[in-house]
């Protein structure tokens, strides 16, 4: 059985529901033949990978839909081999570069080269050029996308790329003066809630419009996870109302958890205990980011209105520290050690 | 040496005028599919915009027989490559073309290897002939040319390796080095070049050049849409093109699916509020409007009232109600996909240009742009670093 989320996946330009005038123009571009180089951004669960496929269904028909997935090597200048994954139709190449970390450029260049110098071998295809899917566009290093400046041009007969990813701000400038800059925004709580309850409808479960809202408000305007959690909300109970209790996701709870911990004391013994936690949602796998970031938003409330923008600041401060170094724990413990310290001084009138 | 140029006398009338004229109309069938970018690049020197300075020297050093290594550098988008693609065109025309220019950029391998092997053996080539009689239409000078588009992108190693190779087959070979920061140019190349600069384009050129090629695609342009491109542009002529055949692209399609789009009613009306409605008014008619709004929308620009919403909910109040308001609208902000680079471009203008700051506050609010830049081409978390941005600001408007 499939989740929800893949289930009531749009097929066809026409059943996406949000986002109308958006659909349109892509459909128009699809049905012009004159189809541009794109570069979809916005934030996850908004739908940017949906209106990919379903754009390149309007190009290609259902062709697109059958898809394998090929294993190639590839072999970089100091001779080191380079296992890559390509997910691949007759008509679109669908590729991830960011897998291979650093060597990201020695696959644009050879496969990209290799794909715009043969013509679309199916003579009864609807359009003369392949398409090229790149996942995590903002993750290509700087050389792979200098190595994709030209090829967009060049090739521009054979080819034609699009580019996902959740913001422009790491993509250089002239490929973004390349490409048509599309933005898929966030489906609004109103949005979500249609979705939710269209998807209720077609399951036969009973509705709660209370529970639709509020998992549309939990959801933080990501439709993925709405559908996710919708879905283990009818799992866990057979009857929903509208005060059913949302479960959150585990991590979730124990960073809730955290977040109390660190308010309760402010001593060293608490971060100790804290260090465990936070070990145990960093070896399940939740990226620190996101373990910093929630942090934040948990304990935000507890605290008075004149620490928040100070909170906000090093929470910032650590969050690019993470970002820059190797070691996680050490830039989450001492956000916890920060917060700890500001909260403390505060409470006692001093200023450090 | 001089008989190099039977063209000597058009060229001579053409470094008078400027190098402002645009006479480029391609038959329009066979290059339909084509980017105007590609499309309306300039053929000839005489159609280079804005450069004047630099082709004035191209044309005299033509006149002059003689070409030294060259180094071009300037921004994105003002005409570099244009620029030696048009030079080494008007040189040896389509049939020589091949075999005396070599082009290498950043998607071709450039490592020292390659250097050392490709451009070496090019550079070290003995020269063809000519066909009898090309020589009456194009000059062909005794030399082949080398490009190294995006030089700035090769390796120290391998701009090393051409120090000697640029010099010992100077007698047939020239370079041409393209780069966006002439810095990155190791010192002992940048020397042996002579270094041409490309300015941004100014708002005059740059303004008639879109409007020439408005007029040859048939694409209305409404009052103003004109200014928008350049304002979005930036300078940057290859993004207005490529914006501007965006647009027109998007209300000019909708004509095509006409006939599906009147299947689907509710669809329909979408559009017909949106800023599509003069395509859909005019049945039959086949030019459509450019608007300024739809060109804002593909530039990524974000509207003015979420900007300065976001600025009305940083006014200094009591603190806490300012985190509250500022949270909502960077929340928003966020989930609505803008990009956190462009809401620091636009809401530093915004900021900068603001006369009821002192410029101390000024001073402070800059720095705290300056790091927040940095932490985003880092690639740190959007919303948290757009947030503390926007509260840092808010401290500081506070202070007075």
């Amino acid at each position: 059985m499939a989740l929800l989320v893949d289930k009531y996946r749009p097929r066809s330009i026409e059943a996406l529901t949000y986002h109308e005038d958006l659909s349109e123009r892509l459909r128009s571009l699809a049905q012009s033949g004159d189809f541009p180089h794109l570069l979809v951004y916005g934030p996850s669960g908004a739908g940017k990978k949906t209106r990919i496929v379903t754009t390149l269904r309007e190009l290609y028909g259902p062709g697109v839909e059958k898809i394998k997935i090929d294993s190639r090597v590839f072999q970089t200048t100091s001779n080191r081999k380079l296992e890559f994954n390509i997910v691949a139709s007759v008509y679109h190449l669908e590729i991830t570069p960011s897998d291979v970390g650093n060597f990201d450029r020695v696959v644009i260049q050879d496969l990209l080269k290799e794909v715009a110098q043969t013509q679309q071998v199916d003579q009864s295809a609807r359009q003369r050029f392949k398409v090229v899917v790149i996942n995590e566009a903002d993750h290509l290093s700087r050389d792979a996308q200098a190595a994709l400046r030209r090829t967009m041009e060049k090739y521009s007969p054979n080819l034609r790329l699009i580019l996902l990813a959740n913001s422009t701000a790491n993509i250089i400038a002239p490929i973004r003066s390349r490409t048509l800059l599309v933005r898929v925004a966030a489906p609004t709580e109103v949005d979500i809630c249609k979705v939710l309850s269209k998807v209720g409808k077609q399951e036969g479960w009973a509705e709660a419009e209370g529970l639709n809202k509020r998992i549309a408000k939990d959801s933080g305007r990501n439709l993925r996870r709405a559908l996710l959690m919708f879905e283990a909300v009818h799992a866990q109970n057979e009857k929903v109302t509208d005060k059913t209790l949302i479960p959150p996701p585990d991590w979730e709870a124990l960073i809730a958890q955290i977040a109390d911990d660190i308010m309760a004391e402010h001593t060293p013994a608490r971060i100790l205990l804290v260090r465990a936690k936070l070990y145990d949602l960093l070896s399940h796998c939740i990226p620190p980011t996101t373990i910093l970031k929630s942090l934040t938003f948990k304990l935000i409330p507890k605290i008075d209105d004149a620490l928040k923008a100070d909170v906000i600041k090093w929470s910032a401060f650590y969050e690019h520290r993470i970002r820059l170094g190797s070691k996680h724990i050490f830039h989450l413990e001492a956000f916890v050690a920060k917060f700890m310290r500001i909260l403390e001084s505060y409470l006692m009138g001093m200023d450090f | 040496m001089a008989t190099y140029f039977d063209n000597k006398a058009r060229a001579a009338a053409s470094a008078t005028n400027g190098a402002s004229s645009s006479k480029v109309a391609p038959p329009k069938d066979i290059q339909n599919l084509q980017p105007w970018v590609e499309k309306y690049r300039p053929k000839s020197l005489d159609d280079v915009t804005a450069q004047d300075h630099t082709i004035t020297v191209l044309q005299r050093t033509l006149q002059a027989t003689n070409l030294p290594h060259m180094l071009f550098y300037g921004p994105p988008g003002t005409g570099k490559t244009s620029t030696i693609l048009a030079l080494a065109k008007e040189l040896y025309g389509p049939e020589m073309f091949r075999t005396r220019v070599l082009e290498l950029n950043a998607s071709d391998e450039r490592g020292i290897s390659i250097v050392r092997e490709k451009v070496k053996d090019f550079a070290r080539m003995q020269l063809s002939n000519p066909p009898p009689h090309y020589k009456d239409r194009y000059p062909c000078p005794p030399y082949k040319i080398v490009i190294l588009d995006e030089a700035d992108s090769m390796t120290q190693d391998a701009q090393s390796a051409l120090r000697r190779t640029m010099e010992t087959y100077s007698k047939i070979t020239r370079f041409c080095l393209i780069c966006n920061y002439v810095t990155r140019i190791i010192d002992p190349l940048a020397s042996r070049c002579s270094k041409f600069r490309f300015k941004p384009l100014d708002q005059g050129n740059a303004k008639k050049r879109l409007e020439d090629i408005a007029e040859n695609e048939n694409v209305k342009l409404e009052a103003g849409a004109v200014d928008t491109l350049i304002k979005c542009g930036e300078g940057d002529l290859r993004k207005a093109i490529t914006f501007l055949q965006s647009a027109a692209r998007l209300v000019g399609a909708v004509k095509v699916s006409q006939p599906k789009a009147n299947g689907h009613s509710r669809k329909r009306k979408v559009i017909e509020d949106d800023e599509d409605e003069d395509a859909m008014d005019v049945d039959g008619v086949d030019d459509t409007m450019v608007t300024i709004r739809s060109i804002e929308e593909i530039a990524g620009v974000i509207p003015n009232d979420v900007v300065d919403g976001l600025l009305k909910a940083m006014q200094p109040s009591s603190r806490g109600a300012v985190y509250e308001a500022v949270a909502k609208q960077v929340t928003d902000l966020v989930a609505d996909g803008w990009s956190a680079t462009q809401v620091v471009t636009q809401l530093y203008q915004k900021i900068v240009y603001d006369d009821t700051l002192s410029n101390k506050q000024k001073t402070k609010i800059v720095m705290a742009f300056s790091d927040v830049d940095k932490r985003l081409v880092d690639g740190s978390d959007e919303h948290l670093t757009i947030l503390d941005l926007a509260l840092q600001i808010s401290g500081m408007l506070a202070e007075t």
